[in-house]
């Protein structure tokens, strides 16, 4: 097959999907079939993919001439590839999760919330493989409007509010600010493709833009793209939370906030060029917001008590990392940052499934009620536990290797104080999620909580096969690190 | 028969001859065959003109500078086809709806008015004779009166008149501008016109006829402060009113203003002499601002969009106000994706005026709660164009707003952009409001009075997917629209 057909094949998976769900609207089961099929299809299709791009394959494909300098474009590039990978991956296992979620919550629009699935999918392909700017953007918006009704899908006035926050929020900043700095971009450059070194260095060199210039480009882009979460932008994150866990799993730990990371580090490798950011230190002031963000957010979380509440402000620190390695502007942090979207998937959405294990199987939120729980819901906790050290840290699991590349990030842009505050939220990351684990496997002694305890049991079936899958993953991306690790290094290694 | 003149004497002659026969079937058939060849008509002039270069009809003979010249350029043929379409799918849908809104009112007349008001907007878009575009104007106005004054309710009177006040001070002040000039120029040909205005802008008449013949112009286009009557007119008027009116009416004065300025007087005279593009510029951002703003906070869905048309209308001023190529492209593209997107919203709210029985009174945002589950076509449709209005990626909307924010920052008003991508954020509030009503759940709403034919929301589908259309195939909205452009400040000479 040629990489061509290939890579419209990846894009139009999804969209297919969405299609077949609807068809099959009124069969549950045949429904679910369809969903778990493309999914796999698509993960297949991408791993396709980046067999060949690491194999040196730059496909592109146009797909309408959408302004004469701008088209609606596709390429296949190592970054864009190894994130289409994870998402479409991670989504045939959510699907699986999905399954066992949703039906044990009896939850309702069962196939509005699949049909939905599957656009926000088709936006994450169409945003990983975009050839310029403006197709990104495209895909960004379809990527917020699609989730929208997923956000809301309780449909209870509590998640309507939210959904506002979350609509206002991604929206307000990407219309106020990311459609201005593509369109300065736009204006500047002539062009809005991404070239590897960038496209900006010719209009700084011709002197129709300066280091100043630049440094607000860059702060537009940084808070333009709301889906990367930097304070103060960060509110709908946590709004978002309402939604069914599954949603929270793939899209507010994987999909649509590593779109955002994603997106800074397409701008940043391949609008400005990494040489461009160092010189000009066109990046510095969004890397201490990146600083300040990544402490907030962790002691935020220290503080919650609902679970998925902290996992969110968890996520934004986590998100403020990668930003902060994307704003070093050296190889080592747009390597780790690039690295941490992919480990911080796996850990993430672990997290997230055994939150949302919880709550089907045990009906709790809140953290102090969890006392216990390990005794009757063993296996979720053990997989919580595990990702916990991966989002830490700690070997064997992936999260070791992002976090180092990213301190080596931050070292070498010389950056003490950052350095101090990527230690101080590592160690405030242990301090928010291993008080779960511990309280979870401690016995719970008082009465009341006892007769919680018979009635317990463990998560369906599917939503452990998930789980183990992502530990899985967690545990794979420390020990198969090193390939991923070439692929990506040509992108930072010009 | 020449061509561009069939287009103005087709509808202009089916008015008389729909109260000449005096039956509203008649009339309905007969004003959907001309809205339709009307379009066909516009579409085959626009590729002539494309290929062939302007097309020039003296009337009777007599040569242009004493005769009277029927003239098209590529930028009046790009303005026809925008407002062929429009009239053709307002058209079709009052013809397909049989207008259940008007009540006891007589159709035949109905759609006579309807028919001058069509034949006005094309004369208009046509003639390169000044004093022919007042006779146009006052056809197009006069029954505009008589169209709005239909409105179910009684305010649609109180409506119409103010109207017919602002707009007759309008034409008047057109009138004196068009008087002064020809007393300067003994001329009434805007090429001809060109020729002799050159050197006499020191003169204080000259000076005086753009100032009145501009306010007059932008009394007709809405251009805030100017706007007063607007938003009554179309929250009144019949909604196959407003929709026509909204996707044409104001489009063509401003065509005509873009007309006066950059053809017949240059624009170096009226931008380096005096201070006038700052003044637009100024115009068209307080425009939108004032007009999203307000929009925001109405009540009713047809009032709401109103402002809305205010606020784009800003936009089209503001990138006039640059004079460049660019703006201009940008102007005349966003007077494409406009128009189909708000002419879409009001047909579709007429498709729920009609279904729901708020006939009497004002129809209000909580009325369309539930308006998804019982006619999810019109639902959708007023989503995309909603998304169509907000500019979303993949209408044509985007692609407007695009060319408009980068012609802006190319001409260095970083100010202006951040401006109109700021009330693209009030669109997005005010179109979420509307969506968010049609999407509501409604337990306690009443059922549907009447179901509107599946005929009829296909019309307004058809202008969504034109929409759609527009901003993926860009090739009519943003190539043709700078070609147009480049041609017209090219034509003066001064193409910057």
């Amino acid at each position: 097959m040629s990489s061509e057909l290939l890579l419209l094949l990846c894009l139009l998976l999804p969209l297919t999907g969405t299609l077949l769900v609807l068809l099959a609207r009124a069969r549950p089961n045949l429904r679910e079939a369809c969903s778990l099929l493309t999914a796999a299809a698509s993960t297949g299709c991408a791993s396709w993919l980046l067999c060949r791009v690491a194999a040196g394959e730059r496909p592109e494909l146009q797909l309408a001439p959408l302004l004469p300098t701008a088209p609606l474009a596709l390429r296949l590039e190592p970054l864009g590839a190894v994130f289409a990978c994870v998402a479409a991956g991670l989504w045939f296992v959510t699907t699986i999760y999905s399954i066992g979620y949703m039906r044990a919550h009896g939850e309702r629009n069962q196939t509005r919330f699949y049909a939905c699935f599957a656009i926000a999918m088709f936006a994450v392909m169409g945003l990983a493989l975009s050839a310029n700017l403006l197709t990104l953007f495209v895909f960004y918006e379809l990527l917020t409007l699609s989730t929208f009704p997923l956000v809301t899908h309780a449909g209870t006035d509590a998640s309507r509010r939210a959904g506002r926050i979350y609509l206002g929020v991604l929206l307000g900043t990407s219309i106020g600010m990311l459609l201005l700095a593509l369109v300065a971009t736009h204006t500047l450059a002539g062009r809005l493709d991404f070239a590897p070194g960038g496209i900006l260095q010719e209009p700084l060199a011709a002197g129709r833009v300066g280091p100043t210039g630049l440094a607000l480009l860059f702060a537009l882009f940084a808070f333009g793209v709301g889906k990367a979460a930097l304070m103060p932008f960060h509110r709908w994150l946590p709004a978002a939370m309402v939604a069914p866990t599954p949603v929270s799993a793939l899209l507010h730990a994987v999909a649509v906030v590593k779109a955002g990371v994603f997106t800074l580090l397409k701008v940043a490798v391949y609008v400005f060029g990494l040489d461009t950011l160092a010189t000009t230190g066109a990046a510095t002031p969004i890397a201490w917001v990146a600083g300040f963000t990544m402490l907030a957010a962790s002691l935020i979380a220290c503080r919650a008590d609902d679970l998925k509440e902290r996992l969110a402000y968890s996520t934004i620190a986590q998100l403020a990392y990668i930003v902060a390695g994307i704003a070093t502007a050296t190889a080592s942090g747009a390597l780790g940052a690039a690295l941490h979207l992919v480990t911080h998937a796996f850990g993430k959405i672990t997290l997230f499934f055994a939150a949302g294990a919880v709550l089907v199987a045990a009906h709790r939120t809140g953290i102090r009620s969890m006392t216990g729980l390990a005794r009757t819901m063993p296996f979720t906790f053990g997989a919580f536990a595990l990702a916990s050290l991966s989002i830490i840290g700690l070997p064997p699991f992936g999260g070791t290797w992002s976090k180092w590349w990213l301190g080596a990030g931050l070292l070498d842009a010389e950056q003490p104080l950052l350095f101090a505050i990527w230690l101080a939220s590592a160690v405030a990351s242990a301090w928010y999620l291993l008080p779960v684990v511990v309280r979870a496997f401690t016995p719970a002694s008082a009465p009341a909580d006892a007769q919680h305890h018979d009635e317990g049991h463990e998560a369906p079936l599917a939503c452990r096969i998930a789980m183990a899958i992502t530990v899985a993953g967690c545990l794979a991306s420390f020990f198969g690190a090193g390939p991923l690790l070439t692929a990506l290094a040509a992108v930072v290694q010009p | 028969m020449n061509a561009l003149a069939l287009q103005v004497v087709v509808p202009l002659l089916s008015a008389p001859l729909c109260l000449l026969v005096r039956s509203a079937g008649f009339a309905r058939l007969l004003a959907a065959a001309s809205g339709l060849f009307g379009l066909g008509n516009a579409i085959w002039l626009l590729v002539a003109v494309r290929d062939g270069g302007p097309l020039r009809h003296a009337y009777g003979g007599f040569v242009p500078p004493i005769g009277i010249e029927h003239r098209l350029d590529l930028t009046g043929a790009y303005m026809l086809v925008v407002i062929a379409t429009i009239v053709a799918a307002t058209t079709a849908w009052a013809a397909i709806t049989r207008l259940d809104e008007l009540g006891r009112s007589r159709r035949d007349l109905f759609f006579a008015a309807w028919q001058m008001c069509v034949a006005g907007l094309y004369g208009m878009t046509l003639t390169a004779d000044v004093f022919n575009v007042f006779v146009f104007l006052e056809i197009a106005s006069l029954s505009t009166y008589v169209l709005i004054a239909h409105g179910s309710e009684r305010r649609a009177l109180v409506a119409s008149f103010r109207y017919l006040l602002m707009g007759t001070v309008g034409a008047t002040f057109l009138l004196i501008g068009i008087g002064l000039l020809y007393a300067m120029t003994g001329t009434l040909n805007m090429h001809d016109l060109a020729v002799r205005l050159q050197g006499t802008s020191h003169t204080s008449s000259v000076r005086t006829a753009l100032a009145f013949v501009s306010v007059g112009l932008w009394l007709k286009a809405a251009i805030f402060p100017l706007h007063l009557w607007l938003p009554s007119a179309y929250a009144c008027a019949p909604a196959a009113v407003s929709a026509l009116l909204a996707g044409t009416a104001t489009k063509v004065a401003f065509y005509l203003w873009l007309r006066f300025f950059f053809t017949a007087f240059a624009p170096t005279f009226a931008l380096d002499d005096l201070p006038v593009a700052k003044l637009l510029l100024a115009l068209g951002l307080v425009g939108a601002v004032a007009g999203s703003l307000i929009a925001v906070f109405q009540d009713e869905p047809k009032r709401m969009l109103a402002w809305s048309s205010i606020a784009q209308i800003g936009y089209l001023i503001a990138g006039l106000s640059l004079a460049t190529a660019a703006g201009v492209a940008a102007s005349l593209s966003h007077i494409a994706s406009h128009a189909l997107v708000k002419s879409a919203l009001f047909l579709a709210l007429g498709g729920a005026i009609a279904a729901l029985g708020a006939n009497g009174r004002p129809l209000r945002l909580h009325d369309l709660r539930g308006l998804s589950r019982r006619m999810p076509l019109t639902a959708a449709a007023i989503l995309v164009a909603g998304l169509g209005l907000i500019g979303v990626p993949l209408t044509s909307g985007f692609v407007s707003k695009w060319l408009l924010v980068d012609a802006l920052l190319a001409a260095d008003q970083w100010f202006a952009a951040v401006v109109v991508l700021g009330t693209s954020l009030l669109a997005v509030v005010y179109v979420g409001r509307l969506v968010g009503a049609v999407f509501g759940s409604a337990d306690d709403a009443p059922p549907p009075a009447a179901r509107v034919g599946l005929g009829a929301a296909a019309v307004v589908v058809v202008l969504c997917l034109l929409s759609i259309a527009l901003g993926i195939f860009t090739s009519f909205n943003v190539d043709l629209a700078a070609q147009a452009a480049d041609e017209l400040l090219g034509v003066t000479g001064s193409g910057k």
